[in-house]
């Protein structure tokens, strides 16, 4: 992905993240978690950045 | 609980028997190979499992009929086999309800629907079923027909004590208490083992959060025996429901209660009422009906650490309580009481060494634990315990009203039976097999001319082997020898060579098998199958 690529994608995810009603954010955001793994195809890459995103939370 | 105005027995479809307690008293302390305690399901399958080797047991049960209201309901494919082997399963098939499919909802559209394994080299249809009292009725038939079986109702085993080379069992019936001696006990009483207490064990494990209401109906609802589950469902937003088809219009409801939802509350009979009406609703029935039974539960997954305390095996929800909606807990005690009937009897017949009895618990449970796994999975999905847990779970039932890949997080994978790994009497396999059933798992079924390759098993051992000339070559008593034509459909099904063979057991589990087999490795087998040569 370009640069370019990677900030059409954020940009997508923080207007969608708005359109969503607040108290569905966590619903949605998890359902796109298992939707991009499943494309990934890689339950072991997958798992890896699983963990990877649950670091640095609290800095 | 039944319903105001309706005795503890009082069924819809069922006429519960009512037993005496012995009236010959004259022969009650006659000493008996094996004590039976408790004549529930697993209770009268080892005694007819024993029976069937020529080996008499006395068998107790503290009660005067049957157990109460409907529990178990799906019975699975190995269980008929096992039934088929003890001569019993007419009338399990008269009257059971064989399927093989399931349907999963969310918020009322179907997200899945799965189909277990099944065909026509199946003689069985992977799950049946039929009400609990059924099925202990037409044991209990085959018992009362059955000279080796000494049942005893209304007699409550009061104590089990070691003597040296059996065991003493105190019993009390209304006509008086009694002690008698045998060389084995089967505690087959039930998840509240009076035996295990006696015996100072203990169950083990985990107990989980959801609360279910179980209930049973009965009405002319038109629809198949297909395994129904409802996520989220309109009439208990947040809640699970399983719906089940039974034998004589009875329908097996549970629904979950919500959290904080108070139990006692929740049992009473107008509240019963009402839930299965707004289930009913849901299911699109709006025929006439009627409740017949109902209890509250939660799953468990409890297990002694080992099933036999010196004279005493343990067999059944005496060693251990599964959850019920993996449907394994009279699967798996059946299982237990095939497994211990064969090896007891050939060690009380003198044609296996003690060791034999040493693979009872860890062939079982090990069988236990492989639920426990299944099961909490299956629970965490139907009853998430955490948030994480319920924020998964939603989201796969979300997405899987687009997906079909994320709705088959809700397949139950109910039942297939337990390859015993950690067996000391199973073999290492060959390693020139490819994937196939190895040692330890049972004899998969395939078609042999008319009828089918289970069919074909011998009382004892069986070698199956595309190797005419290793039959004469093998001349031991509880050996049955099958010959196979190789490239046959049974051949290939077990991918046999020219010169292969299986070694079965009498629970049809492979003992051993072998691409090129010898008539000293199928010997050296049956010794490590049957413990060791006898001392
Ligand atoms: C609601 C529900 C649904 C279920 N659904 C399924 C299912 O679909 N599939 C499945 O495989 N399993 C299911 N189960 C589990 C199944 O019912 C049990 O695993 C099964 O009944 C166990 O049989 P058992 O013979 O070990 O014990 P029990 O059936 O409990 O029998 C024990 C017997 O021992 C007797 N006893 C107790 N103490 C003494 C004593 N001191 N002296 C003499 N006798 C004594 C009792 O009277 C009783 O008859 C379900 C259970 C419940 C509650």
């Amino acid at each position: 992905m370009t640069p370019a690529d990677v900030e059409t994608v954020y940009e997508t995810l923080a207007l969608q993240l708005d359109a969503v009603d607040a108290e569905k954010r966590e619903l949605f955001l998890a359902k796109l978690a298992l939707l991009l793994a499943h494309d990934v195809g890689d339950a072991a890459q997958a798992c890896r950045r699983i963990h990877e995103a649950a670091e640095d939370l609290d800095v | 609980m039944r319903p105001a105005g309706r005795a503890e027995t009082e069924s819809l479809y069922f006429r519960y028997p009512h037993f005496d307690p012995p009236a010959d008293r004259a022969s009650l302390t006659v000493h008996r190979p094996v004590a039976i305690v408790g004549a529930g399901p697993v209770g009268m399958v080892a005694a007819l499992g024993l029976a069937r080797e020529g080996i008499r047991s006395v068998l107790f049960d503290a009660k005067a009929t049957f157990n109460d209201g409907s529990r178990a309901i799906c019975v699975a494919r190995q269980s008929y086999r096992i039934l088929d082997r003890l001569g019993v399963l007419a009338p399990f098939l008269g009257k059971s309800l064989g399927w093989t499919t399931g349907r999963s909802f969310y918020r009322g559209r179907q997200i899945l629907e799965f189909h277990m394994p099944d065909g026509p080299d199946e003689k069985y249809r992977p799950m049946y079923n039929l009400e609990q009292q059924y099925i202990e009725q037409f044991l209990w038939d085959a018992i009362a027909r059955e000279p080796l079986i000494d049942a005893r109702w209304q007699s409550a085993v009061t104590a089990v004590a070691d003597t040296g080379d059996g065991v003493r069992v105190s019993v009390r019936d209304p006509l008086g208490a009694y002690d008698l001696t045998a060389d084995w006990c089967l505690a087959a009483d039930g998840a509240r083992s009076a035996v295990r207490t006696m015996r100072g064990k203990r169950l083990k494990g985990e107990n989980y959060e959801g609360r279910y209401v179980i209930a049973d109906l009965k009405m002319a609802h038109d629809y198949p025996t297909i395994r129904r589950a409802l996520f989220d469902p309109d009439c208990r937003r947040g809640g699970t429901i399983l719906v089940h088809k039974q034998p004589d219009d009875i329908w097996r409801i549970d629904y979950q209660l919500r959290d904080g939802e108070d139990e006692a509350e929740a049992i009473r009979e107008e509240n019963v009422r009402a839930s299965v009406a707004a289930v009913l609703q849901e299911l699109g029935y709006d025929g006439a009906w009627d409740l017949e039974w109902w209890s509250i539960y939660s799953a468990n997954t409890l297990a002694l650490d080992d099933y036999r305390d010196g004279r005493v095996f343990f067999i059944g929800d005496s060693a251990h309580i599964v959850p019920i909606f993996g449907v394994r807990g009279l699967n798996n005690g059946i299982a237990d009481a095939d497994n211990i009937a064969w090896k007891l009897a050939r060690v009380l017949k003198g044609a296996a060494g003690a060791a034999l009895l040493d693979s009872y618990s860890p062939e079982r449970r090990g069988a236990t634990l492989d639920v426990f796994a299944n099961a909490s999975k299956s629970a965490r999905f139907m009853t998430p315990p955490t948030a994480g847990w319920q924020l998964m779970r939603d989201a796969a039932l979300n997405l899987s009203l687009r997906h079909a890949w994320a709705g088959e997080l809700a397949n139950p994978r109910q039942m297939t039976p337990y390859t015993y790994v950690d067996s000391p009497i199973v073999a290492p396999d060959d390693p020139t097999f490819g994937a196939g059933a190895a040692p330890g798992a049972v004899l998969p079924e395939a078609r042999v001319g008319d009828g089918f390759l289970s069919d074909r098993l011998g009382p004892g051992f069986t070698l199956i082997t595309t190797d005419a000339g290793l039959a004469g070559a093998l001349d031991r008593p509880d050996l049955t020898v099958v010959a196979l034509a190789p490239e046959t459909d049974a051949a290939r099904t077990l991918e046999m060579g020219p010169n292969s063979a299986y070694l079965v057991r009498p629970d049809t589990h492979i003992a051993a098998r072998w691409r090129v087999a010898t008539a000293a490795a199928v010997r050296d087998a049956l010794d490590l199958a049957a413990g060791g040569v006898p001392e």
